[in-house]
């Protein structure tokens, strides 16, 4: 591959403008540690960090940031169909726009954004000091940003992706997609893809081996229950991922013939495989934020979980059916009435467990004491918009109806109504919801609620008109149409619910600068009046989360403590171990993302070379001698006064 | 939340209001299978509205009802563990909804599967449709005819598409008469479907191939069984034989706009084998005798039913 043709993606005025605004914010990042001398703070402090709670605020810093560019795509393909004939892209663009919003908004918004709250909240709802394995959560962190880093890559060097976040074969492969593009997404997704792994092994570790003392599973609280599930999932489904992407990166690069259209190959080998994986992933992002619903709407009802147990029982159910609908993604490919009505039933039984759900939480709010505080307004709107999502779900589960609806905007409509309301939602009112864990500061709440309504209102007024798109035969991923198909004005409208929602999000974005500058210092510890340990230990977090381990003899142990005026952290502090920080999970992830850069090109001497160094850390790791170190009592009295506030 | 409920009316009211005017393709079927599909369509909508309506009134109830700023200072919400009565009522009431709505799946799926209703005496016309790059093939074995980004179809036949591609998988649709069914390279599918009226209509790809995605249009007119019968000989009368090296020529670009030929590329290109006959392999399958011109109506028969894609 020539030069030109590396950089060929830089002709794009507008993906130069990107390029551009990209070196310029690095430098002026770079700029300004230098000049602050910080640089020594932010590799101590940051980089090779193993705290859970900062690890979980670097994946959510990467997820906002994400969240941007995978909404910049959207813009700008809301823009692109907003009218007629449009040429502000063209077709190659479009393609590779769509394909990056995508799998942007997929892997690298809604799952680190969850992942990034689950490391923050998980170990402080259990009671833990930590998660089970510190240094491989850093690991996992850090395999995860060299992915999104490598993907993000892409649309400068080389070219983005174009084949559509599913990447179906034979398209995906190089006889239809030359261009590098799809090797990044094998690479990309890849690298990602095993930090998701790994930290589901993480998880499910932590939340088995480290809970408090007398919490046993059903006295969990909700959010802990849905990541457990969620993390049992994720070590059940990545692996297919895993195993998928390699055969990928075999056809593309090595010439083997897995989904090749000869030789016995099998283009649809790839789309069950992808599903396999797909559709738990689907769940995988939408069973936390059903987890962070419960804890708000428990929250500002004042009351406790509706029907705990068949809670924890719907969510059982959706993720075993999770893996039993996957062919419901190609109900067109032909497979007969038989399997498609299988796969019907099995996809529309999932509508259950969610039902269940939706009653339980609507349930909640009976007899209770509502307060519409930012993330409780997010939480709220969940209910009706995600109930659209729902039975359109069910809808497009009907096999023969989906004959109509398969890949047309009726099936975009759908999955947006589904993810919107459901993980986005679900991840802003955590992120407004735990916020003063985080940082010791709330976010304000006028501005939230602006947010709020922006996006609440601006998501309808996008992606209802598609629903009506679709059903009058609209088909996905076109860049354009002719005006003779009348799809202009609901698509204007369209772009225009776009603009609002980009003017949402925007706000939520100006919150945190705002907060920062002017919100109140040393928030209390227990700000909303919470029900579950987090809010037992103060505001910021310490680094060993509890000063004493609290004791659990009920669920919302806290919540009756504080009824029964307890102190749950009350007793003798001890000397605590805690890991100690390190840079070698960062440093190795760089020579990961520098393996698969090269591998990307087919540059497989400096490729193998980078892997060695891989090895070479990990085997260096195998002889190290870290048993981590102890925080003095003094230490922990001299930390606990100061968060307290008293002098 | 109030506001929330009206602007869903309202859209509700919109598409009313924009069904009035013309209805949506998906509400307009011209063809049995279609209007099958139309109706399982309309009875799920009416279904989801009144589980919609059951949440809606249940939120709005509570949000109204339960708010802090009605509460009296003192008031502390009880603690309430769950209803075993209410929670199994909103298990049974959805699982009969969807046992309901699965029972008219099962039957519907298998109806739009199988000849159209009213059409079951009738000898299906098989068309041959594969798709390359961005443009569409159709093949009449019978007539002994191809053309290329249109397909003519007489009404009041039963019309059977076998489809399939070279390249990447495509779906072909016609919305107005038909659901949608993949077109890939390694095996043969197939659409049922019948046009009750004579007319034009829009068909295409709806599966994303690439760079010509948005543009791989094609035509799909129905004309009386004499109109069609007439074009047929036009066809065969003034139309070049369709040659391999044309073919091939054909295949190999990009976008290419109407055209017409007196033969098929069956003849020197068969289609692959259809789904259900995968494991039968071999090169004597009867896909390769529905190229041959001469073949009678008897032979058709049986083809038809041994490449049938849902025999098993």
């Amino acid at each position: 591959m020539s030069m030109e043709e590396l950089f060929h993606p830089l002709q794009e005025p507008m993906i130069l403008a990107a390029a551009i605004s990209i070196v310029v914010g690095a430098v002026v990042v770079v700029a300004g540690l230098t000049y602050f001398k910080k640089w020594g703070y932010f590799y101590k402090n940051w980089l090779s960090t193993v705290d859970h709670k900062k690890i979980g605020i670097m994946y959510i810093a990467v997820a906002l940031l994400m969240l941007f560019r995978g909404g910049i795509d959207a813009l700008l393909m809301r823009a692109q169909t907003a009218v007629p004939d449009n040429g502000l892209l063209d077709a190659q663009h479009y393609n590779e726009i769509f394909t990056t919003h995508g799998l942007i908004m997929i892997l690298f918004m809604a799952m680190p954004f969850v992942i990034g709250l689950m490391n923050i909240v998980i170990p402080l709802q259990i009671g833990a000091r930590d998660v089970a394995f510190p240094r491989l959560n850093a690991v996992s962190f850090w395999a995860f940003a060299a992915g999104c880093g490598l993907l993000n890559l892409s649309f400068i060097i080389g070219g983005s992706p174009d084949a559509g976040w599913t990447a179906y074969f034979p398209l995906a492969s190089t006889d239809f997609s030359p261009t590098v593009g799809n090797n990044y997404y094998s690479l990309a997704l890849q690298l990602s893809g095993i930090g998701t792994l790994l930290t589901g092994v993480n998880f499910i570790t932590t939340i088995f081996k480290m809970r408090a003392p007398g919490m046993t599973l059903m006295k969990m609280p909700m959010f802990s229950w849905s990541i457990l599930i969620t993390n049992v999932i994720i070590v059940f489904a990545f692996p297919v991922l895993t195993v998928a992407l390699a055969l990928m990166m075999l056809d593309r690069q090595f010439g083997t013939k897995f989904f090749a259209m000869t030789d016995g190959g099998m283009d649809m080998l790839w789309a069950n495989l992808f599903w396999v994986w797909g559709h738990p992933e689907v769940y995988i992002v939408i069973l936390p934020a059903f987890g962070i619903f419960s804890e708000v709407i428990a929250t500002f009802a004042r009351k406790n979980l509706y029907g705990y147990k068949s809670m924890v029982m719907s969510m059982v159910v959706i993720s075993l059916l999770s893996f039993l609908v996957w062919a419901h993604h190609f109900y067109t490919m032909g497979h007969g009435v038989m399997v498609n009505s299988v796969f019907s039933i099995t996809t529309m039984a999932i509508a259950v467990p969610t039902g269940v759900k939706m009653f339980n939480w609507l349930l909640t709010m009976r007899h209770g004491k509502i307060q519409f505080t930012t993330p409780m307004l997010y939480a709220l709107a969940f209910i009706p918009i995600f109930t659209i999502g729902g039975v359109t779900g069910v809808m497009l589960a009907m096999a023969s109806a989906d004959y109509q609806y398969h890949n047309t905007m009726f099936l975009v409509a759908h999955f947006h109504y589904v993810l919107i309301p459901g993980t986005v939602f679900g991840v802003l009112a955590g992120y407004h919801f735990w916020w003063p864990k985080m940082f010791g500061f709330r976010l304000n709440e006028k501005l939230g609620k602006a947010g709020f309504w922006f996006i609440a209102i601006s998501f309808n007024v996008t992606f209802f008109p598609l629903f009506i798109l679709g059903l009058d035969g609209y088909a996905r991923r076109m860049y354009t149409y002719s005006a003779s198909t009348g799809y202009g004005p609901l698509n204007m409208l369209s772009f225009i619910g776009a603009l609002g929602l980009a003017v949402g999000f925007a706000l939520i974005c100006y919150n945190i600068y705002y907060s920062w500058k002017h919100m109140p210092r040393n928030e209390k510890a227990d700000v909303w009046d919470g029900r579950s340990l987090e809010w037992a230990t103060h505001s910021p977090v310490p680094e060993y989360n509890f000063a004493v381990v609290p004791n659990v003899s009920r669920l919302d142990e806290f919540w009756f403590a504080k009824k029964e005026g307890r102190d749950i952290t009350a007793g003798k502090i001890e000397k605590i171990h805690m890991p100690n920080n390190t840079g070698t999970p960062f440093w190795t992830s760089g020579f990961l993302f520098l393996a698969a850069f090269f591998a990307v090109f087919s540059l497989w001497p400096l490729a193998i070379i980078s892997m060695l160094v891989v090895f070479g850390f990990m085997a260096h790791r195998s002889f190290e001698d870290d048993h981590g170190r102890y925080i003095s009592v003094e230490e922990i009295m001299e930390t606990e006064k100061s968060l307290r506030g008293d002098k | 939340m109030n506001k929330k409920l009206s602007l869903m009316f309202l859209a509700f009211g919109a598409i009313a209001i924009l069904s009035g005017c013309e209805p949506l393709t998906v509400f307009n079927p011209k063809g049995p299978n279609a209007q099958t599909l139309s109706n399982t369509i309309i009875l799920s909508i009416i279904t989801m509205a009144v589980i919609l309506l059951v949440v809606y009134v249940l939120f709005a109830f509570m949000l109204t009802k339960y708010r802090a700023s009605k509460a009296s200072a003192d008031y502390e919400p009880p603690h309430e563990e769950g209803s075993h009565v209410l929670e199994i009522t909103w298990t049974v009431i959805p699982i009969i909804i969807v046992a309901f709505l699965a029972i008219v799946t099962v039957k519907t799926t298998s109806t739009v599967e199988t000849t159209p209703e009213g059409y079951d005496n009738k000898e299906p016309l098989v068309i041959y449709a594969a798709s390359s790059n961005w443009k569409w093939h159709f093949s009449y074995p019978e007539e002994g005819i191809e053309t290329v980004n249109y397909v003519n179809i007489p009404t009041d036949r039963p019309i059977e598409f076998k489809l399939y591609s070279f390249g990447p998988i495509t779906s072909f649709w016609i919305p107005q008469l038909a659901g949608q069914k993949y077109a890939m390279s390694d095996m043969l599918t197939t659409i049922h479907l019948a046009a009750d009226e004579v007319g034009s209509f829009m068909g295409r790809n709806s599966n994303f191939n690439g760079r010509g995605f948005a543009e791989m249009e094609f035509e799909a007119q129905s004309m009386t069984q004499a109109d069609f019968e007439q074009w047929v000989k036009d066809v065969k009368a003034n139309e070049k034989p369709l040659t391999e090296e044309k073919f091939k020529e054909l295949l190999a670009a990009e976008h290419v706009g109407r055209s017409s030929y007196s033969s098929t590329h069956l003849d020197f290109s068969p289609a692959p084998m259809a789904h259900g006959d995968m494991d039968m392999g071999g090169m004597d399958h009867s896909d390769m005798d529905m190229s041959d011109e001469d073949m009678n109506h008897e032979d058709m028969d049986h083809s038809t039913d041994a490449d049938s894609t849902h025999s098993h």
